[in-house]
């Protein structure tokens, strides 16, 4: 039974990493951009929730309404104001310039919210639930993000593949030049895939603010990093693939946290990747690209 | 006269779909032989083969009667075949000296030490990497451009650098993949000259991809004609010319 | 002589003849500047750190520059050479009394132990290319940070003991080499500012050998064209597999320099951010650019720290000045403005 916990917080966990895993893979798979500030929108998405329910005393519901606005916009002014000038760069100095505004919105936080950590509010829910006569016990904010994440991903599924938005967004991820000639607007669909992962990196703050109720500016960091990582796991630029990356990624972690060490969870997570990286060389679920020759 | 390049019912799939099939080809001693065809007839796909960035579905490959089936790119180079691409892939950011310096990298031995500690011998390797460049760039009418980015040059000093940086390897056979394309009447004479002139210098048998009709009709001592990945003829310039099956083929019913 | 003088300012050789003479120069500018006046403690505290970092910059563009691969674990190996460095120095500190050849003989310990650790991760190198390579090297940072912050490690008279994850240790009158999370505590700080210049100097020895040499053309061609390469009968692995551990190798002995340097050192210092920091010094002065390197490496390391006075905005500045510089070198309406005002002032002078 301890087993099934930890396996189903590992999972709540991994939806986490999976929810910001798809801001990644989505950017990634159209912009081409590896966008290291996405972390740190998490950190303000999880500032803005925390404001706006301590400060303001907005109701929960609100205040994260209110979080997914500011983070959809926050990302849009990013990508027009950091990136888009830069399309036509070296990958390269684009990955700069996302550190430089991963920088920026770390310092910024620092200078208007200071360093020191903040406890979040129980936004969500409290309570658990208890089932097999108590032997198993599921708090309702694990519940809460397993189905969030499920919903999350059979929405934005639906969403690429029915929309007219989505089959843009497929289309400039195929081949940007070619959707443009086909009268897709490239800025515009870049533009709203950088909405849809800031906004879901505003859900996934305030998921993963309520599961580890501690505020900083760095918060963004690690998260980041390891959604990252679940994307490149399932294969970047793939969207089932970023699931499938986040959730392992979630399960590892807490298993090996569990069961071999808690110090050493890191390095573990880290090893299994480029096992799996090595085995299979483009991710879980990726495509091998092919060159002509 | 020998055989040097043999390849015995060559095929290839991709996915289900037989892109080269059956194809049996004899390039001898010292032979410049053509090989043509409409496009999408497989004819880069023969060379892909031939140097191992594909691996074959069925069929050998023999150099010098020795099988090229173990081999990888690499490999197959070392054992004497080189080559050139129909989209030019030069080292666009090193020196025109140093795209054929790197190609000799096989042929002249030091270890990163003697590289680090600037030894004799990698001194006289040096020397000697240096002046067989210089001389092949002089072949190719290219010495005086010799310290300039690659990819500053134009197109048809390009070609012409990209068959130069093959021949830095000492193949035994030099494929060429449409080393006419893009070059003005004029430029093409040259390239005709030049490759007759290093088949008889370096002694070496040259297989050329072209459209170009009257370079290969000139140059070419033997043709294969390709179509639809399978051979359709082969023979000298006067067969290939007067075949009915091959003027369908390029013109149509 | 002709042929001598053309070695050192041909054309070719100029930029290599620059980099020698900078480092020279600033270093004896440094020395001279530190031993008549009163400096700063700050000034003199960022000398062997910016020599590191010059080290460990240049090693980096050996990889992003010279050979086109992204590595975003480059700290992992100044860690590794570090801690390795700071185990050889208090093992032999009894056994060997002269602090130069003590400082000399953990350096080389360093660097080897950590281009062995640039050899195991090139079986990945070997497999995998762009984003997947970087993500890797990504991961074998992260790795190395974490196994080093469980290792324990110290001896006494009864000799050397070692724990991994718990602190099992139990010494007589000993001394704690590394101590965790912790890291190295109470090293002998025997670095300095001449054998950090000299370090450079022979880093920058290595690294023009190796690009003069048929390796580093290998190398260059390979990132160029990698099937072109093939062709040539270049093997790319082994060629990508060599540039990954000599610049393993360089960024230990940095890492070696830096931990002697200091009396404590934490593992925690060789995170995902100085591996990221790094990456910017060499975007910044150029890919594959030696002198480039050098430079903004000085310039980027030293600027946060001058700007100390100014606090919390040091970093919102530095974030700035990165966003800002990334914008301008890219910007073609930017470049034909900054053409236009030059052309103006040009077209003055000719007036005046």
């Amino acid at each position: 039974m301890t087993f099934l916990t930890y396996l189903i917080s590992g999972l709540a966990l991994g939806s986490v990493y999976a929810i910001i895993a798809l801001g990644y893979t989505m950017v990634y798979g159209i912009a081409k951009m590896l966008n290291f500030a996405h972390g740190d929108i998490i950190m303000a998405g999880g500032y803005v929730a925390f404001f706006a329910f301590t400060k303001f005393g907005l109701p929960p519901v609100l205040s994260i309404i209110l979080s997914i606005i500011f983070c959809t916009i926050l990302g849009v002014v990013i990508e027009r104001l950091a990136y888009k000038p830069l399309r036509q760069a070296s990958s390269l100095s684009v990955l700069i310039t996302a550190i430089g505004v991963s920088y920026f919105l770390q310092n910024s936080a620092q200078i208007m919210f200071g360093s020191d950590t903040k406890i979040f509010p129980a936004l969500l829910t409290e309570g658990s639930l208890k089932l097999f006569n108590g032997q198993l016990t599921i708090s309702y904010l694990t519940i809460i993000t397993i189905v969030t994440c499920i919903i999350i991903m059979i929405g934005l599924t639906m969403f690429i593949n029915k929309t007219k938005i989505g089959k843009a967004m497929r289309a400039c991820a195929e081949d940007k030049g070619a959707a443009q000639l086909m009268g897709i607007n490239v800025d515009t669909t870049i533009s709203i895939t950088f909405a849809i992962g800031s906004g879901l990196a505003a859900i996934a703050a305030v998921l993963l603010c309520s599961t580890y109720p501690s505020l900083s500016p760095t918060l963004g960091s690690m998260p980041g990093i390891k959604a990252f990582t679940a994307a490149v796991f399932g294969g970047i630029g793939s969207i089932p693939g970023a699931l499938l990356g986040g959730l392992l990624l979630g399960v590892i972690e807490n298993l090996t946290k569990a069961y071999i060490s808690t110090q050493l969870s890191d390095a573990i997570v880290f090893a299994v990747l480029i096992i799996v990286l090595l085995i299979k060389p483009t991710g879980l679920l990726g495509k091998k690209e092919n060159v002509k020759v | 006269m020998n055989p040097v390049l043999e390849v015995k019912n060559l095929g290839i799939d991709f996915g289900g779909l037989t892109a080269v099939n059956n194809l049996n080809l004899v390039v001898n001693e010292n032979e410049i032989v053509g090989l043509i065809g409409p496009n999408g007839a497989g004819k880069t796909t023969v060379f892909n083969m031939l140097t191992k960035v594909y691996q074959p579905s069925r069929g050998e490959i023999y150099l010098d009667g020795k099988s090229t089936e173990k081999m990888d790119t690499v490999q197959v180079n070392m054992a004497g075949i080189a080559r050139t691409f129909q989209n030019i892939r030069l080292f666009g950011n090193l020196s025109v000296i140093d795209n054929v310096k790197v190609a000799m990298n096989n042929h002249h031995k030091y270890s990163v030490a003697d590289a680090i500690f600037h030894t004799g011998k990698r001194n006289n390797n040096e020397k000697q990497i240096t002046k067989k460049a210089e001389d092949l760039l002089e072949i190719f009418n290219l010495l005086d451009k010799k310290d300039i980015e690659a990819s500053s040059l134009p197109y048809g000093a390009q070609r012409r650098l990209e068959i130069a940086r093959a021949l830095a390897t000492d193949p035994k056979v030099l494929l060429l993949d449409e080393p006419a394309a893009g070059m003005n009447p004029q430029e093409t004479d040259e390239l005709m000259q030049t490759i007759r002139f290093v088949r008889d210098k370096f002694n070496i048998c040259v297989l050329l991809i072209e459209h170009d009709m009257s370079l290969v009709m000139n140059i070419c001592e033997r043709i294969y004609v390709l179509n639809y990945g399978t051979l359709l003829a082969k023979g000298s310039p006067d067969d290939i010319k007067n075949d009915p099956k091959v003027i369908k083929a390029y013109l149509g019913d | 002589m002709k042929n001598f003088m053309n070695n050192l300012f041909g054309k070719k050789n100029r930029g290599r003849t620059f980099s020698f003479l900078m480092v020279i120069a600033v270093y004896i500018f440094v020395e001279v500047l530190t031993h008549s006046f009163r400096v700063s403690r700050l000034f003199t505290s960022l000398l062997v750190p910016t020599c590191c970092y010059i080290v460990l910059g240049l090693s980096l563009n050996l990889v992003v520059g010279f050979s086109g691969e992204l590595s975003l674990g480059h700290a992992g190996f100044m860690a590794v050479g570090a801690f390795s460095a700071v185990v050889v120095s208090g093992l032999t500190s009894s056994i060997i009394a002269n602090d130069i050849i003590r400082l000399i003989i953990s350096i080389i310990a360093g660097s080897i132990i950590s281009g062995l650790f640039g050899l195991i991760i090139s079986v990945p190198v070997l497999k995998l290319s762009g984003d997947y390579l970087a993500i890797v090297t990504l991961a074998f940072g992260q790795i190395i940070k974490s196994i080093i912050n469980n290792i324990y490690l110290g001896y006494d008279a009864n000799g050397m003991q070692f724990s991994f994850v718990t602190n099992t240790l139990n010494l007589e009158n000993g001394k704690m080499l590394l101590s965790g999370p912790m890291g190295a505590t109470d090293t002998a700080k025997i670095s300095n500012f001449t054998s950090g210049s000299i370090l450079i100097l022979i880093t920058l020895f290595i690294l023009y050998s190796l690009i003069n040499s048929k390796y580093g053309r290998a190398i260059m061609a390979a990132r160029d064209n990698r099937i072109a390469a093939e062709s040539i009968g270049i093997n790319v692995s082994k060629t990508k597999t060599l540039a990954f551990v000599t610049s393993a190798v360089l960024a230990g002995a940095s890492g070696a320099l830096y931990a002697l340097n200091y009396s404590t050192l934490q593992p925690a210092k060789f995170d995902f951010n100085t591996s990221i920091l790094v990456l910017v010094y060499v975007v910044f002065g150029g890919l594959g650019n030696i002198n480039g390197t050098i430079i903004a490496t000085t310039i980027l390391y030293i600027l946060p720290e001058l700007l100390r006075s100014l606090q919390d905005y040091r970093m919102l500045i530095y974030a700035i000045v990165l966003i800002v510089v990334m914008q301008m070198t890219n910007s073609s309406k930017l470049k034909q403005f900054v053409e236009s005002i030059r052309n103006k002032f040009f077209k003055k002078g000719e007036k005046a």
